[in-house]
């Protein structure tokens, strides 16, 4: 028996091609890792797994598919609940009842499963992915990574040869996409599934796959992953790592990676990254909250004991206290529900503060009417799309500057400095996720806020998306802004920040700047600095390789 | 599994307390029949000491019975609206008359209406009397909606949909959905009204708040539910069964027939003009035709039921404690109606209907026969 084949698929959607001559067999009990770049068609390849595409999206195929022997050409996706469960991005949308126990049952209900060999495989399930203490409560009550762990128990309930994944951690914090990464890697080997699976953030999953496929173009590349991921555009710094310094592989994991290094570690030795380009050398400074008062400039931002409380006395925010100045890049990191969002919302005004003091430049933005509270702070919320209404690009800009009464043009001006060729005519929820996201930047910084909130803008983002946000950010904050990005990627933490502070149940725990805190976590900790401590980005090796790093030690 | 998870169910061993949950909630058809046997019993009285009696008792079986569920807080809910139906009848008899007496309270300015709104005054004369029977019947309205209360603190709606038969599955599904949809909008809109105030615009212009509110609500709607289109049909929700087509159209018609017979029934029997006879054998049929069909039916239903309620003998007795309160008060009708339906006019205070009251204290026996894990906690 076979686990998923593709023979010389081709899709087109209303004219445009897609996929164009798709063609590879994976074995059964094989963990597969689909890797592409934004756009190139990846949910596309997954959802026909089980025919959902075309049967909910219309389009044209041609070409067989077949999972565990069963054609998927000719059947609905409901047919084919027994061979292939589908998890996508956000579980959530995919709930179908409000209990854990009621949803892993759903598919066996809807199969048929006699009641006593149900109350076993739920049973089983619970088990295999760690719900146990879960069980009994309401979905909306438990955690994203046990939210995500549900959902893929709810599809392998029916006992399914296949599972496929749709980013299945993109929206969990490293911990949490850990403890669901491993729980799959568990399910491959005792239950021999096939998983197929398809993530942004390599750096999480590369380690657990057995093989790879590389979708560029419309046609793929099978193999196996360092081979595949050293060929591909998009790889995880450990693989570019590899690429520079010419390991043979390229090896994927840490583990691989530490055992080639000792040669790297000493053509490093002696030097240190260069420090982040001189905009006001205090930022990399320690110490900078004594630096701020010592100042005669007063700081941009000075929040003190803010505290948010939600009803039913959930505390979000825990009487935090930050002191940021303009040009600063500060990441905000935590685990998912540490209070990040909440935080970044009463900084901003809009949001809900319980008490303490927030002064942007002296004034309070929460005292403000919103009109003025966002010339004073500009927030992109974790939805980026919420900030958009108009039917196209250009109504959006100009709405923009009716918004902010700013002169006609400002908006269009600010988003072609961002990002390039982006279509007027196109509607904003056409474009990919980097240009949408470009365009909520340049949409709030219409009104010219000279501090600048981002909820979790990686969220669907590649490696060469995530870079260009990174140094988009990164020049806005040398134009004077004081850009802070709440986020819990670390290799984009790692590429923007060079101030990090970590917030733990709505108080922060960590506060300094980037290279250190970074270092001094394993969850937080990029890559490159799991395998060369003391260096956190590739671009930091490669600049110190070509003779450009400094001798001296920029945190003495 | 988080720090806090963990922390949460740290005491009783979290497999215990699931089984302890699950052997103590009782059928949720039991619960919604003991609060309807309830407010029957409350539709039948006036007396107020009965309705407060009433009232006394659901609180008491809600604050031993409900579980730990986010609805479990309905009571409190229903409790205050039926306060506030209380104060609605007693304004509404202020401001435009009703039953009077001749204690005058306090007169208030009176306008004269024409004749064709004769029967009604606005303003004069309010009296003690009057203000008394408006009062007892504001409890009788509110004690009604606290029964309705105490019905969804003890099983959810979506608990009681789960236990409709296997006939009704794709109805009770899309039900379900249904009632998600709704918190979700209220979430969806709070979003955007916030993302609204990010973009500094708060223009209160019809047109304005449709295109930067309903809109990207709608279309946030629209594509949640394509979302979860695509994902209950990846689960197998809507497969083809192997039943063959005719059994399939059998079983269709019979649900029909049945159902068309109850709707012509419970027509004939409000309608004046059909004998009652003939109403009763209409609705008698019908139902018939219905439960036929639906077991017919379910038999067929390619789904099977992960953990169905059971309706046990507990259920039976609490159901029997409900029906208690109303025969109670039938009792009572029968031997002490003045006691039932106390009168305001001469002012006195209302006797207590023994065989009433006797019915509702027996209707509070469900907290001992079914109390849930958390104890008495409120």
């Amino acid at each position: 028996m076979t686990g998923i084949v593709f023979d010389r698929v081709a899709f087109a959607y209303e004219g445009t091609p897609v996929l164009d001559d798709v063609s590879f067999d994976l074995p059964e009990g094989e963990f597969c890792l689909l890797v592409g770049p934004t756009g190139a068609g990846k949910s596309t390849l997954l959802k026909s797994v089980n025919g959902l595409v075309p049967h909910f999206t219309g389009g044209t195929m041609r070409g067989r598919i077949a999972v565990a022997g069963r054609e998927v050409r000719g059947s609905t996706p409901a047919d084919l609940a027994d061979v292939v469960g589908y998890v996508g991005q956000d579980p959530l949308a995919g709930f179908v009842t409000d209990e854990v126990e009621r949803e892993l049952a759903y598919t066996a209900e809807q199969l048929g499963v006699d009641p006593a060999a149900m109350r076993k495989r739920v049973s089983e399930i619970v088990d295999l992915l760690g719900l146990a203490d879960v069980r009994d409560r309401d979905l909306a009550a438990l955690s994203s990574g046990q939210r995500q762990r549900v959902a893929i128990g709810a599809a392998l309930v029916a006992g399914p040869a296949a599972l496929v994944l749709d980013e299945p951690t993109s929206a969990l914090d490293p911990t949490a996409a850990d403890e669901v990464l491993s729980a799959l890697h568990r399910l491959v080997h005792d239950l021999g599934v096939t998983v197929l699976l398809a993530e942004h953030r390599l750096e999480r999953v590369a380690q657990y796959a057995d093989s790879a496929l590389l979708l560029h173009g419309g046609t793929v590349t099978a193999g196996p992953v360092g081979e595949v991921l050293a060929a591909s555009p998009i790889a995880p710094p450990v693989v570019e790592l590899g690429r520079l310094a010419g390991w043979p592989g390229p090896p994927v994991t840490i583990r691989e990676a530490r055992r080639h290094a000792a040669g790297l570690r000493e053509a490093l030795a002696g030097r240190r990254p260069e420090p982040p380009p001189a905009h006001g050398a205090a930022v990399t400074a320690p110490g900078r909250r004594k630096r701020a008062t010592a100042d005669a400039e007063p700081p941009l931002l000075d929040a003190r004991d803010v505290h948010v409380r939600y009803p039913g006395g959930v505390r979000a925010v825990n009487g935090v206290d930050l002191v940021a100045a303009r040009c600063e890049r500060i990441a905000l990191m935590g685990r998912n529900g540490s209070g990040k969002s909440s935080l970044l919302w009463a900084l901003q005004g809009t949001g809900k503060r319980s008490s303490g003091q927030v002064a942007i430049g002296g004034a309070d933005p929460a005292a403000r009417k919103p009109a003025e509270r966002r010339q004073l702070a500009g927030l992109v919320p974790a939805e980026p799309a919420d900030l958009l209404y108009a039917e196209t690009v250009a109504d959006e800009c100009e709405g923009a500057d009716d918004d902010g009464r700013a002169p006609r043009g400002t908006c269009a001006k600010i988003l072609a400095d961002l990002v390039e060729g982006v279509d007027g005519s196109a509607h904003p929820r056409d474009l990919s996720e980097g240009q949408r996201l470009a365009l909520a930047l340049a949409v709030t910084l219409t009104a010219a806020p000279p501090l600048l909130l981002l909820d979790e803008p990686t969220r669907g983002l590649d490696y060469p998306a995530k870079a260009a946000l990174a140094a988009r950010l990164g020049r806005l904050a040398e134009a004077g802004h004081c850009v802070v990005v709440s986020t819990h990627d670390v290799e984009f933490c790692a590429e923007f920040a060079t101030r990090v502070v970590v917030l733990s149940d709505g108080e922060v725990v960590a506060d300094g700047p980037a290279r250190q805190i970074v270092a001094a976590s394993p969850m937080f900790a990029p890559q490159v600095e799991k395998v060369l401590p003391g260096w956190l980005t590739v671009g930091e090796v490669a600049a110190a390789l070509n003779g450009n790093g400094t001798g001296d030690d920029p945190d003495d | 599994m988080t720090g806090r998870a963990a922390m949460r169910t740290t005491k009783p061993p979290p497999e215990a307390r699931a089984a302890a949950n699950r052997r103590a909630a009782a059928h949720p058809v039991a619960w919604w029949g003991w609060a309807l046997l309830l407010a029957t019993a409350a539709g039948g009285t006036g007396n107020p000491w009965v309705l407060l009696l009433i009232v006394a008792v659901a609180g008491l079986v809600v604050t031993w019975c409900r579980g730990d569920e986010p609805w479990s807080g309905a009571y409190r809910v229903f409790l205050y609206i039926g306060l506030g139906a209380v104060a609605v009848r007693m304004a509404f008899y202020i401001v435009f008359g009703g039953a009077d007496g001749p204690t005058v309270l306090l007169t208030l300015p009176s306008v004269t209406l024409p004749d064709w709104a004769a029967g009604f005054r606005l303003g004069g004369n309010v009296t003690a009397e009057g203000t008394l029977a408006a009062a007892y019947d504001g409890l009788r309205l509110a004690t009604l909606l606290v029964c309705i209360g105490a019905a969804n603190a003890l099983a959810s709606p979506r608990r009681l949909l789960r236990s409709v038969p296997a006939a009704l599955y794709e109805v009770s599904v899309a039900v379900v959905v249904a009632l998600s949809v709704a918190p979700q909008l209220v979430e969806s809109v709070g979003r955007v009204r916030r993302a609204r105030a990010l973009r500094g615009n708060t223009s209160r212009s019809p047109a304005n708040l449709m295109r930067t509110v309903v809109s990207p609500v709608l279309h946030d709607a629209l594509e949640r539910s394509l979302a979860l289109a695509a994902a209950m049909a990846s689960r197998g929700y809507g497969r083809a069964a192997d039943v063959p087509a005719p059994a399939r159209r059998a079983t269709n018609a019979f649900l029909l027939t049945g159902l068309v017979g109850l709707c012509a029934g419970a027509y004939a029997l409000l309608g004046a003009a059909t004998p009652a006879p003939l109403a009763w054998t209409v609705v008698a049929c019908g139902a018939a035709a219905a439960v036929f069909g639906i077991t017919f039916a379910s038999k067929r239903v390619p789904h099977t039921r992960y953990r169905p309620d059971r309706f046990g003998p507990r259920d039976w007795a609490v159901v029997a404690a409900g029906a208690a309160a109303v025969a109670g008060t039938v009792l009572s009708g029968v031997f002490e109606p003045s006691a039932l339906w106390p009168a305001t006019n001469p002012l006195s205070v209302p006797d207590l209907p023994l065989w009433a009251a006797a019915g509702v204290v027996i209707a509070a026996a469900p907290a001992l026969l079914a109390p849930s894990s958390r104890g008495g906690t409120p």
